[in-house]
């Protein structure tokens, strides 16, 4: 797991090494496309897979829940944020 | 938005070929999905990099802007934890690892099938997609009722992209630096917190 931080972190550097290079402007493009092949090799991976190709009904299930806890969550944070921080005088009698 | 139809296209192309058997075992390996992965890492990290204008935003919002992210990152964490006891095949840090992809779903999901195997993978990359679809869907409601930072706390990594145009309607114009903000911490912040719950179980 150590690979991925230092891995992202020399990433860091090169970038900030050469954030004025014309070069820069390509690589949310290069992402993309990395991302593209990526996802196409998990869902091989998940074709191939019996188990989780059996299970998708639940394996959805289980990520709907997931993320409705999730935005759930930000969403009430939120607005103790925006109630306590944010929110001007004025909005607050409408 | 066009981004997210070619991903899911080529996710389904991938499992499709895989049913039917048409991939090589040599693919299936593993090893070089690795090597792509660490690629992608690589230039992750050149885009935390080269982006110049976090610390400029900072400035001109004063302190208070930096508790629009914290607020995303505690809310998530706090609700997936919780809800991960109603959900018996999850364990707590299952459910962080997944809830850390904040609507990230290509890279959340492609780091956790690789760390943690495709079943898992495919639980981040579904509840992620929901995750943003749930914004593009309910941003009017969320502002109605829980206030103009609500979508964009819900919007995760995508209020710099995808979610953007839906929050600059909803929240106001003067919510998009805040929204383009939010979307680049939590973006960056999305590989460190996944590999995070990965290293810990």
């Amino acid at each position: 797991m150590i690979n991925i931080f230092l891995i992202i972190f020399s990433g860091i550097i090169v970038g900030r090494l050469f954030r004025n290079s014309r070069f820069t402007k390509y690589v949310g493009k290069i992402i993309s496309a990395i991302i593209v092949l990526l996802l196409f090799f998990l869902g091989m991976e998940v074709g191939n897979n019996e188990q989780v190709m059996q299970n998708f009904r639940l394996i959805g299930l289980d990520a709907f829940v997931i993320a409705l806890a999730a935005t759930l969550g930000s969403v009430l944070c939120a607005w103790w944020v925006y109630r306590k921080f944010f929110r001007r005088k004025k909005e607050k009698n409408a | 938005m066009r981004d997210s139809v070619i991903y899911l296209l080529f996710f389904a192309l991938g499992v499709v070929l895989a049913a039917v058997g048409l991939i090589p075992d040599t693919l299936l390996s593993g090893e070089i999905s690795k090597w792509i992965l660490y690629l992608l890492l690589f230039f992750v990290g050149i885009q935390i990099g080269t982006s110049k204008n976090i610390f400029r935003v900072v400035r001109s919002f004063g302190f208070k802007i930096v508790l629009i992210p914290l607020a995303t990152t505690l809310g998530t964490f706090l609700a997936v934890a919780l809800v991960s006891f109603a959900l018996p095949n999850r364990s707590v840090i299952d459910c962080l690892t997944v809830g850390s992809g904040f609507a990230y779903y290509s890279l959340s999901s492609i780091l956790i099938s690789e760390y943690k195997g495709a079943e898992l993978g495919t639980v981040a990359l579904l509840a992620n997609i929901v995750r943003e679809f749930l914004v593009l869907i309910f941003a009017p409601w969320m502002v109605k009722y829980f206030g103009r930072l609500a979508p964009i706390n819900a919007g995760g990594a995508t209020t710099m992209d995808t979610t953007l145009p839906i929050i600059t309607k909803f929240s106001g114009a003067d919510y998009v630096v805040i929204a383009l903000f939010h979307g680049m911490i939590i973006d960056f912040s999305v590989p460190l917190w996944v590999s995070f719950f990965l290293s810990i179980q």
